[in-house]
């Protein structure tokens, strides 16, 4: 804390607890209590109840977070395996090629997500590739928007990896293939857990391009969400909504003991 | 991006030089002495100036069409036996682990980080490449590790050439500055890291990681990660991993320079010790510290400014260096201008001092024609302090006025405006210290000045 005075240090946590919290932290607990409510007229919800919740076991709202998960590992996966191996070719690039690349690879965080589903939709909806409507077209479509991210965190990650790791492997006889796999991407690992955290996290909230894509049977939960919300069953919207919070919150944690196992120094 | 490295020696010398019987073969390349030199064991480089070779040692064709090849030899200094074996090693560019660099030239980006280097380490030499930093030294050890690619000239190690190959394929020891252990695996798998790259057998491998764990004392800490390690067991586990491997030839890039002062004296000896051990190992040891250098080598390649500037025993550069640089970098020698004036005596304004001339075989044994300009070197520690009133009739005499004192312990730095130069002059440990702004003396003896052509003076930059 750089604040040294009394006042100075009031000052500031007043300031943090009227901006921050606000913005970040209550609309969250504002979605919870929504979840538990059978009506909300006045200041507060009324009438507490689960049946938002038990409505979710019943119904097909487990397959759409089963089908969320399914997606966003898939999609982080491939995101990861693609985005870490461009990365990786990318390092020995230079100048102009490497502006090419970065700037490739940056592309579907810069075009709106709505335009990577229906560009996806236009290309993809006539033989020979033909995925309009099959599950593998949302996957693509999340792969595509994420893989930016797992490109962004190995690239800055291998910036910082200490050239002399690799240089004293390859001087004691390792060939570079075995140098990747013993030393490169074990250094790597934390970098590449917090990439599959955030490539996770994103893909699990993707609503606008899934919106152009999704087939009937694969039918992800941001898109249930938004449905219930606009049939207007908004209390069984958030409680969706709270779930959809709490798993990804639970991978996320998960993820990070691993990346704190792995960190070596 | 990769065409603008390569350097104004056009690519076509390359092979042509590799193709050479030169380069290609034994040792007659290396040294046309070699061979008596071997058998004269205790016969010092510089005893038969005639006979030495000259710095660059090949006379042909290609090399002297090369431009660069020629300055470069030009440039260095024509120290007898530079670029030969030194006497005492039989044949090294042969004998397995032999280090050879045939006039190679590194540039980065259209710069030029090493000019022409024409260097032979024998096998089973320690030898050390000394100089400030940006004189190349460690481009020099990167060619042979592999990481840079030479824009021209030709790396060899045990007489084969391995210029185009890949590092991996080098066989190489290495240890670098900040050691590069690696941080996720235990202390006994780095170890045997270049064991399992290199394949070889599974129940070879723990015996020969417990051998380098040994050799280097830190047989109790295999299981431990290296995190967990103080710098100096650091040190000795990057060594335990270069050993590991067996190499002909290890190279150690500054590996003391991370260490505090008195690890750095341990190390020192036990590095020296373990080359006992491993008498058939080439080391390449390159640093900025003269001590190191003195203390651990064979000889000495001292380079600046990404040349060449001399090599040697480190007594001989330390008792005749061959140029100014040398004489002030190893050993931190005053260099005072002078002017000849005849049979042995230099004059340097008012005071005539008597000097060897140009040193003991270096150039042309003549010394300079009277009148001429040249450079005279004189370690700190020769200087003597007498009163200023005292007139001796043998030593050389240089009176001034002490500007500084600086108490060093075992001795007193002092700095002496003198004759137009500022002299620096370490006395014992006096009692009663000149305090500045008092008139001095300082006397010398004439075998502990080198006097130096001042052609060859003027590659030397001041060093403090």
């Amino acid at each position: 804390m750089l604040v040294h005075s009394r006042g100075g240090r009031w000052t500031a946590w007043t300031v943090f607890f009227l901006l921050f919290l606000p913005v970040f932290a209550l609309p969250f607990l504002v979605v919870l209590m929504a979840s538990f409510a059978t009506n909300w007229s006045g200041a507060f919800p009324s009438h507490p109840t689960l049946t938002h919740y038990q409505d979710i076991t019943k119904g097909d709202s487990l397959n759409a977070l089963t089908t969320s998960l399914w997606t966003a590992l898939a999609a982080s996966v491939l995101a990861l395996v693609v985005g870490g191996w461009a990365a990786l070719a990318a390092e020995r690039l230079r100048g102009r090629q490497r502006r090419l690349l970065d700037t490739l690879f940056m592309l579907p965080v810069a075009v709106p997500s709505v335009v990577v589903g229906l560009s996806l939709l236009v290309a993809f909806s006539k033989p020979p590739l033909l995925l309009n409507g099959t599950r593998e077209i949302v996957i693509l479509a999340h792969t595509v928007l994420v893989t930016a991210f797992a490109y962004q965190s190995v690239s800055a990650a291998l910036v910082r990896l200490d050239p002399a790791y690799e240089q004293s492997a390859a001087s004691l006889g390792a060939r570079p293939a075995y140098v990747l796999w013993r030393i490169r991407v074990p250094l790597l690992l934390p970098s590449l857990t917090a990439a599959a955290g955030l490539c996770f996290a994103l893909s699990m909230g993707e609503l606008s391009a899934t919106m152009m894509l999704y087939p009937p049977d694969w039918l992800p939960l941001p898109v249930q969400i938004y449905g219930a919300t606009n049939r207007g069953s908004l209390f069984t919207g958030a409680a969706l909504a709270v779930v959809l919070m709490v798993t990804t919150l639970i991978v996320l944690l998960g993820m990070g003991r691993i990346r704190t196992r792995a960190s070596y120094r | 991006m990769s065409t603008p490295r390569r350097s104004t020696v056009t690519e076509k010398d390359t092979p042509a030089v590799g193709e050479t019987p030169a380069t290609a073969g034994g040792p007659a390349d290396a040294a046309p002495g070699a061979g008596s030199a071997a058998s004269a064991k205790a016969a010092e480089p510089d005893a038969a100036p005639g006979t030495g070779t000259t710095a660059a040692p090949t006379s042909t064709p290609a090399a002297a069409a090369a431009p660069a090849a020629v300055s470069a030899g030009a440039d260095v200094a024509h120290r007898p036996g530079t670029a030969a074996v030194p006497a005492g090693v039989a044949a090294g560019p042969d004998r397995p682990g032999g280090i050879r660099f045939d006039r190679v030239t590194v540039a980065y980006d259209g710069q030029t980080v090493l000019d022409g280097l024409d260097l032979t380490v024998g096998g089973g030499e320690v030898m050390a490449l000394l100089g400030p930093s940006g004189s190349g030294k460690t481009t020099a050890l990167r060619a042979v590790a592999g990481f840079v690619r030479p824009a021209a000239g030709r790396v060899l190690i045990g007489g084969r050439d391995v210029t185009d190959l890949p590092p991996y394929k080098r066989g190489i020891g290495m240890v670098v500055q900040q050691y590069a252990l690696f941080p996720h695996l235990r202390v006994d798998q780095n170890v045997a890291f270049g064991l399992k790259a290199q394949k070889v057998p599974r129940a070879e491998i723990p015996g020969r990681v417990a051998e380098a764990l040994e050799m280097t004392g830190m047989t109790g800490y295999a299981r431990r990660h290296p995190r967990e390690l103080s710098g100096g067991q650091q040190q000795r586990v990057a060594i335990a991993r270069a050993l590991a491997i067996r190499p002909g030839v290890l190279l150690l890039d500054e590996p003391l320079s991370a260490l505090d002062a008195q690890l750095r004296s341990g190390m020192l000896a036990e590095l020296a010790r373990l080359h006992r051990e491993l008498p058939d190992v080439s080391i390449l040891y390159v640093t900025h510290d003269q001590i190191e250098a003195l203390t651990l080598a064979d000889r000495i390649a001292v380079l600046d400014k990404a040349r060449l500037q001399d090599c040697g025993t480190p007594h001989d550069l330390y008792r005749h260096p061959r140029t100014a640089f040398t004489a002030s970098f190893v050993g931190n020698a005053n260099l005072l201008t002078v002017r000849a004036a005849g049979s042995g005596t230099v004059r340097l304004a008012d005071a005539t001092l008597r000097v060897t001339p140009y040193g003991d075989g270096g150039g042309n044994g003549d010394g300079p024609g009277e009148g001429a300009e040249a450079t005279l070197c004189v370690r700190p520690h020769a200087l003597r302090l007498t009163g200023p009133h005292q007139t001796p009739k043998e030593s050389n005499m240089l009176r001034g006025t002490v500007t500084d004192v600086q108490w060093r312990g075992h001795t007193h730095r002092l700095l002496v405006a003198a004759h137009g130069h500022e002299l620096r002059a370490d006395v014992g440990d006096l009692r009663q210290p000149p305090r500045p702004g008092d008139g001095i003396a300082l006397t010398f003896d004439a075998e502990d000045a080198v006097l130096l052509p001042a052609g060859l003076a003027a590659g030397g930059a001041g060093v403090g």
